[in-house]
């Protein structure tokens, strides 16, 4: 427990001021800019953003600047920005069909409708530090191809599949049933997968990757084949209650991951490909991939599988994803615990003071018994 | 949140100022205020002021499913009055009050039959212009990165 203390204010302030200072750096090299954040640590500030839940790119440098580059206390600093602002409502759901596409892979079909196109992307390179960028050159002149543009669209893999009746399909509610929402409610369980997903979105990547990762290992096979992974911009629509249409409220880039999952079936269903579904703000294809994989072995239960390992467990999955809370929880034994500590000591002392006592009567009453015998 | 239904003509004019609306919507502060100091100034009077505040966005299970919530965005909105009396209106992505304010003056002009044409030829037709060169680099650098894998046979080098 921990228990309000008073003093330190000028302790605090000055420790605040270091830290403007230290945050500042060598004031002989220039102080970056949001702009240079936004524009050349964009996968910092698409992890800000998803895990702050919440898109706005200037804020998130913002954000990643004030916390010298630490994302979880980045994204701890959005959270805290939201809840100043009103809520106007509930978009339209983003059509991902639409997407301005600036990269589509698919690791299970290798000539797929629209084809797939690699975009920026680390992978393939070799992994070697590129010295040329610790040097002057700021590569503002780097060549970039282009080529003609055919216009072919870019169905879903999972459509693809779906037309064959391979893949089970998206399950559909009526429009107007109520979504949960993690910003308004606290999570409580059982948690259905409208509240899931919410949480995986702004859940921390690192844990979802090491949940992914454990199910790859063994910890609740899900047989994933990534299906597909598409990147771009798609529009946001909102229904103006005032205007009585839905308006256009501009772009944001999202990354969506389609896991298809091998399926053995059960007596209730046939043998089919099934769906864990990834979606999250700006390029985290390691999220969203983890997020796809940790979804699908959340649904052990609806498709009647046995739960056997930590990644398909519901409530520990949702309860400990959100980096926030868990930064909050264990980081809050930095605080004074001296009260509580301080009755610790009174406990530990005389259970210490208890034992010796017992002992020393212990060999008291041993002497007296071996002297008694002799 | 069901549309209300309104006759064909309705339809059109609504979806014309939507796509005007949306063009404003996604180009830049600064193009806007380019395009909004470029006009003749009209007298207005704020009947919302621009207000900074949140939408939660979502997406579909699997792409096309039932919908769930992705995470919030920030968006700007803001409606004017002409002295004239057309209502112009504004909700767009991020944290710009004047952006949001010039663009629901350009809105209202816009839907001011003696201002539209003027505010389609200097406003929205280059900016929409800008919009599909932006878009067409974007597509044709993602092109030029198409990959065709080849499967090679076990044994083949």
């Amino acid at each position: 427990m921990y228990v309000a203390v008073k003093g330190g204010e000028r302790a605090i302030r000055n420790a605040h001021k270091l830290l403007a200072r230290r945050r500042r750096g060598d004031t002989s090299v220039p102080a970056l800019t949001l702009e240079q954040i936004a524009g050349q640590l964009a996968h910092s500030v698409a992890r800000v953003m998803g895990e702050g839940s919440l898109y706005d790119e200037m804020l998130a440098a913002l954000a990643i600047k004030q916390a010298r580059g630490d994302l979880i206390e980045a994204a701890f600093l959005m959270r805290a920005y939201r809840t100043t602002l009103p809520r106007f409502g509930y978009s339209r759901p983003i059509d991902t069909a639409r997407m301005l596409v600036e990269r589509r892979v698919s690791a299970t079909y290798k000539d797929l409708p629209g084809g797939q196109v690699l975009g920026p992307t680390f992978d393939y390179s070799h992994r070697l530090l590129d010295f040329a960028l610790a040097a002057e050159d700021d590569g503002s002149d780097l060549p970039v191809d282009t080529a003609p543009v055919t216009d072919e669209p870019m169905p879903r893999v999972t459509d693809l599949l779906g037309e064959e009746g391979l893949i089970e399909p998206d399950p559909v509610t009526d429009e107007d049933a109520p979504v949960g929402d993690l910003t308004r409610e606290p999570l409580s369980f059982p948690a259905d997968r409208d509240l899931r997903l919410q949480n995986l979105a702004r859940g921390d990547e690192g844990f979802l990757l090491a949940l992914a990762y454990s199910t790859q290992r063994g910890y609740g096979r899900t047989h994933p084949f990534a299906g597909e992974i598409r990147y771009g911009e798609v529009e946001v629509e909102f229904f103006a209650e005032e205007l009585g249409f839905a308006v256009t409220l501009g772009t944001i880039k999202v990354t969506e991951c389609q896991m298809v999952n091998q399926f053995q079936g059960t007596a209730k269903a046939a043998p089919t490909f099934t769906r864990g579904y990834g979606l999250v703000f700006g390029q985290v294809e390691r999220k969203a991939m983890s997020m796809a994989m940790v979804d699908r072995s959340m649904r052990w239960q609806e498709l009647g599988e046995e739960q056997t390992a930590p990644a398909q467990d519901v409530e520990f999955v949702l309860s400990h994803s959100d980096n926030i809370q868990a930064t909050g929880f264990v980081e809050h034994l930095k605080l004074p615990h001296y009260v509580d500590f301080q009755a610790e000591l009174d406990l530990v002392r005389r259970m210490r003071a208890e034992w010796f006592d017992r002992r020393k009567a212990d060999a008291t009453d041993g002497n007296q018994g071996r002297k008694a015998a002799e | 949140m069901r549309e209300p239904t309104s006759s064909p003509d309705e339809d059109t004019a609504i979806e014309d100022r939507r796509k005007a609306m949306a063009t404003l919507a996604e180009a830049s502060p600064a193009d806007i205020a380019e395009k909004f100091a470029a006009l003749t100034p009209p007298s207005y009077e704020l009947v919302r002021r621009p207000e900074t505040g949140l939408v939660m966005v979502r997406g579909r299970m699997g792409g096309t499913g039932s919908p769930f919530n992705l995470g919030e965005v920030t968006v700007t909105r803001c409606v004017i009055r002409l002295e004239t009396g057309e209502t112009g209106s504004v909700y767009s992505l991020g944290r710009h009050k004047k952006k949001a304010l010039q663009s629901a003056v350009i809105d209202a002009l816009w839907q001011r039959s003696e201002t539209r044409a003027r505010i389609e030829t200097d406003v929205i037709a280059p900016l929409a212009a800008a919009r599909r060169d932006r878009k067409a680099t974007v597509r044709e650098e993602t092109e030029a990165t198409r990959v065709n894998f080849f499967t090679m046979v076990r044994g083949d080098t």
